[in-house]
């Protein structure tokens, strides 16, 4: 291929690139894992786990719409236990793997970050700004600087690994939110979370699509919001900001990168250009960084801010 | 593409056995056999299902009554609405003169009947518990009978059923859709006589489009790199026959459930 160089360090890690499987999409057992690393992701983010297992939402829990995707899937997951069994020797996974970890009190992420302890994993995110489940993320007031900080120094003490912590697009305040995270002892930022929640009805049954009603929007229509997330963020924090949001094209990356992030998260770009997308990106990535005179992917963090 | 719901009009429902419904409606589906809809019931649930018949723009799906959803999808009479969105999936590798045999189980005999429609000289082979709950008996005449009770046909399983079928005839293809435990050894006997086996898997799914990940078998997505896997694909499927995914995810022994 190219001679750009794609590697990426990101706290105490060193991705192959910047592509980051995000949570939420594919994450639930190993062998989606080691298949999307086959892909060529520089990491991997697991679905998000909690202490108890949950079957989640009723469907349809995952639809589109002309801008991007609706979803409600409301954290189904098989709980720590068995989350801890599945997610076993993670060195079979060619690529860093992250835990995303959700609780509803502060203990709940401690004890979820405990029980997967003994797993291989190479960071935590704690996402505390999903928009669509009871108990969880906004609908528990966890989006608060003061939440914020709260959880994230519970997790502190109990983990040695890198914290990622996973903001929502909708609060106006999302620096002070990051800079409490910081505080605390994050070591990055994952910005974003899907915002909304948003609705789609279809006119002819007269009722909302999603069986929750509502749900996360992602996609495209979120890419512009995410991006002046990191801008922002970028300026707030010294910590690294993962850009997470609407990213399906290399030129989506590097715009991302320009912005302030270290690291992109893929998820609903599965969506549109398939399983393959995280090398579809990291071809399109180096073959722009050639034309452009870029030969390290480093060089690209924040150059919007020069 | 939106993958969203559009609404139907159902014009006719025909019972098919005591336990099983066929819906119909007009749709403009383009779809291959062994592909499937999501259905939706407004504030209900949505779930897969294959079509069971296509005849012009009126499309069929067959419902065996299990569970919630089931429960209400039995209760739609002509004129009520549901929601399709689809197809999806990856359907059967037809050959038409392929000298094949199909064997469906239960109600697994409705992802085959598309198939059927589109084989000359197929062997089909139809497995239940008990004579009543045999469906399109009249829709496939030469069709072969097991039950399990002996009150229809052969008395056994289709797998006793093909063991014996095999002694003196043999084909180049098997096409199978039921009980995983029924299709994993169909396609363990077929390995032996070296017939390439098709397979129609069934997990719980949610998006159907191959991003949330809830259909996992051994790294392939049943919704989409699915639901239909040959001999060759399933070798590497470790989870075939053996583990099925609960709607938690977590991945669990298919003997215990």
């Amino acid at each position: 291929m190219t001679s750009v160089d794609l590697s990426i360090q990101l706290c105490n890690l060193t991705l192959r690139n910047p592509t980051i499987l995000a949570s939420g999409i594919l994450g639930t057992t190993k062998a989606l894992l080691k298949r999307v690393a086959g892909n060529g992701a520089g990491a991997v983010t697991i679905k998000s786990v909690s202490r108890e297992p949950r079957e989640g939402h009723k469907n349809p829990t995952v639809i589109t719409f002309e801008g991007g995707m609706l979803n409600a899937v409301g954290y189904s997951n098989p709980g720590v236990d068995a989350a801890a069994r599945e997610f076993s020797c993670l060195q079979e996974v060619n690529a860093p793997v992250i835990a995303s970890v959700i609780g509803t009190q502060k203990e709940d992420f401690a004890r979820v970050v405990e029980g997967l302890s003994g797993a291989k994993f190479s960071a935590i995110e704690i996402p505390l700004s999903c928009p669509h489940t009871p108990g969880f993320g906004l609908l528990a007031g966890q989006g608060t600087p003061e939440a914020t900080f709260a959880i994230t120094s519970e997790v502190r003490k109990i983990t040695q690994l890198p914290i990622f912590v996973k903001l929502s697009p909708n609060i106006p305040e999302i620096c002070t939110i990051a800079k409490a995270a910081e505080d605390a002892g994050a070591n990055a930022i994952t910005a974003v979370n899907s915002m909304g929640p948003g609705m789609v009805i279809n006119i002819e049954a007269k009722k909302p699509v999603l069986d929750f009603k509502v749900g996360g929007v992602t996609g495209d229509a979120l890419r512009p919001i995410a991006v002046r997330c990191v801008f922002d963020l970028y300026k707030a924090v010294k910590i690294p900001i993962i850009g997470v949001g609407g990213i399906s094209t290399g030129r989506h990356a590097i715009e991302m990168m320009m912005a302030g992030a270290s690291a992109v998260g893929i998820g609903t770009g599965v969506y549109y250009r398939g399983i393959e997308v995280f090398k579809k990106v990291c071809e399109e990535m180096a073959q722009w960084m050639e034309e452009n005179g870029f030969d390290k992917v480093n060089k690209i963090i924040g150059a919007v801010h020069d | 593409m939106i993958e969203q719901p559009r609404m139907v009009k159902i014009c006719d429902v025909v019972e098919e056995s005591p336990g099983v419904k066929t819906f119909f409606f007009k749709s403009d589906l383009d779809f291959v056999p062994g592909q499937y809809i999501m259905v939706w019931i407004p504030l209900i649930d949505e779930k897969p299902f294959t079509i069971s018949y296509i005849q012009k723009d009126i499309v069929g799906i067959s419902v065996l009554k299990r569970g919630v959803f089931t429960h209400a999808l039995h209760k739609k009479k002509a004129g009520d609405l549901i929601g399709i969105r689809g197809p999806y999936g990856k359907g059967f590798n037809l050959q038409a003169n392929s000298n094949s045999c199909v064997v469906g189980g239960g109600i697994g005999m409705a992802s085959l009947t598309t198939l059927v429609d589109r084989l000359t000289d197929a062997t089909i082979i139809q497995g239940a518990r008990t004579v009543s709950e045999i469906i399109y008996r009249k829709r496939f005449p030469g069709m072969k009978l097991c039950t399990e009770d002996g009150t229809a046909g052969f008395k056994g399983t289709t797998v006793d059923f093909l063991m014996e079928l095999l002694n003196t005839q043999t084909y180049s293809k098997i096409y199978t859709c039921g009980p995983e435990k029924m299709m994993y050894k169909i396609v363990d006997l077929a390995k032996k006589q070296q017939i390439e086996c098709e397979v129609s898997l069934d997990r719980y799914m949610k998006c159907g489009f191959g991003i949330c990940g809830q259909c996992d078998c051994s790294g392939q997505r049943v919704c989409i790199d699915g639901p239909v896997f040959n001999t060759t694909e399933l070798n590497k499927m470790e989870d075939f026959g053996k583990i099925d995914i609960l709607k938690t995810g977590e991945r669990v022994n298919i003997h215990n459930r």
